[in-house]
């Protein structure tokens, strides 16, 4: 049995999970900051 | 960590470190995965798929780290009322559940040409699974507590009651018969079992992943703050 059709997709799970992760939090926290700002200039 | 307690101070350190955190995780990251696919040698009884370790093996130290965080900031916030303990608490949850998942899903591929098979109900495999459960019942306890506009006390005691899991997973292998390895990596009496060809891309690995994690976290703690901020603002705009 070869080993790397597991070993590709552990990688792959792993990078694509990770880098979701940090797309996802990046963009709330921008959204977020800038409703802040928005809202601060708004006052 | 007092001195930390002040949102505004916190924001001040965080907004800078967040990008640090993120491009050094990365590339370290990059670099260890790199190392660890390519440079390292095979296992001369598991073969390739010892390679599987370089982020099995950081995704279940996060997984743990994770909860223990969780704990840590649940008793900061019961104990001193922190501001910015139930936050972070809050922050790690989503991370934690995420490499929680990716150590079961990553050990189970790896599972398959080592053991012959994806699944087996022994003591570590379960406990980290249970482990799992805990932080997306902690992610919908905390969620509901939000939105009821509650102070998380609940959430918090949730995750000091779940700590108890962790020494479970760590000495699981030890109490009972298992198909996983036992702890081959020890900092306290420098009695690794494991080579330093592999030892070293396996550390860099956990450090860079260690590094997005934490980068992870200063993101939706800011998010959170912010949010908090709109939504203060909000409430003081209706009373006006």
């Amino acid at each position: 049995m070869s080993h790397w059709p597991f070993i590709i997709a552990s990688y792959a799970l792993t990078i694509v999970g990770t880098l979701g992760l940090l797309g996802w939090s990046w963009s709330a926290m921008r959204r977020a900051e800038r409703d802040a700002e928005q809202i601060g200039r708004d006052r | 960590m007092h001195i930390f307690a002040n949102p505004a101070r916190f924001l001040k350190i965080a907004r800078p470190m967040t990008g640090w955190l993120g491009w050094g995780g990365a590339l370290l990251a990059a670099a260890a995965l790199g190392w660890g696919l390519f440079a390292s040698p095979r296992d001369y009884l598991q073969g390739e798929s010892v390679r599987i370790m370089y982020v099995h093996v950081p995704a279940a130290w996060l997984g743990m780290a994770g909860w223990t965080g969780i704990a840590a900031a649940s008793a900061m916030q019961l104990v001193w009322r922190h501001p910015l303990a139930a936050v972070a608490a809050r922050a790690i949850a989503v991370p934690g559940a995420l490499f929680a998942a990716l150590c079961l899903a990553t050990g189970s591929l790896w599972g398959r040409p080592t053991w012959g098979t994806y699944w087996e109900w022994d003591g570590r495999m379960t406990s980290m699974l249970v482990l799992l459960f805990l932080y997306l019942g902690y992610i919908a306890l905390s969620n509901a507590d939000r939105e009821r506009g509650g102070e998380g006390r609940v959430t918090a005691v949730f995750g000091l009651v779940g700590a108890v899991n962790l020494p479970v997973i760590h000495y699981s292998v030890v109490w009972w018969n298992t198909l996983h390895q036992g702890q081959s990596i020890s900092f306290v009496r420098a009695s690794s079992t494991i080579d330093a060809s592999m030892l070293w891309p396996l550390l860099a690995s956990a450090l860079g992943f260690s590094l997005l994690f934490g980068a992870a976290v200063l993101m939706r703690m800011r998010a959170e703050l912010a949010r908090g901020k709109v939504e203060a603002r909000l409430k003081r705009m209706a009373r006006e």
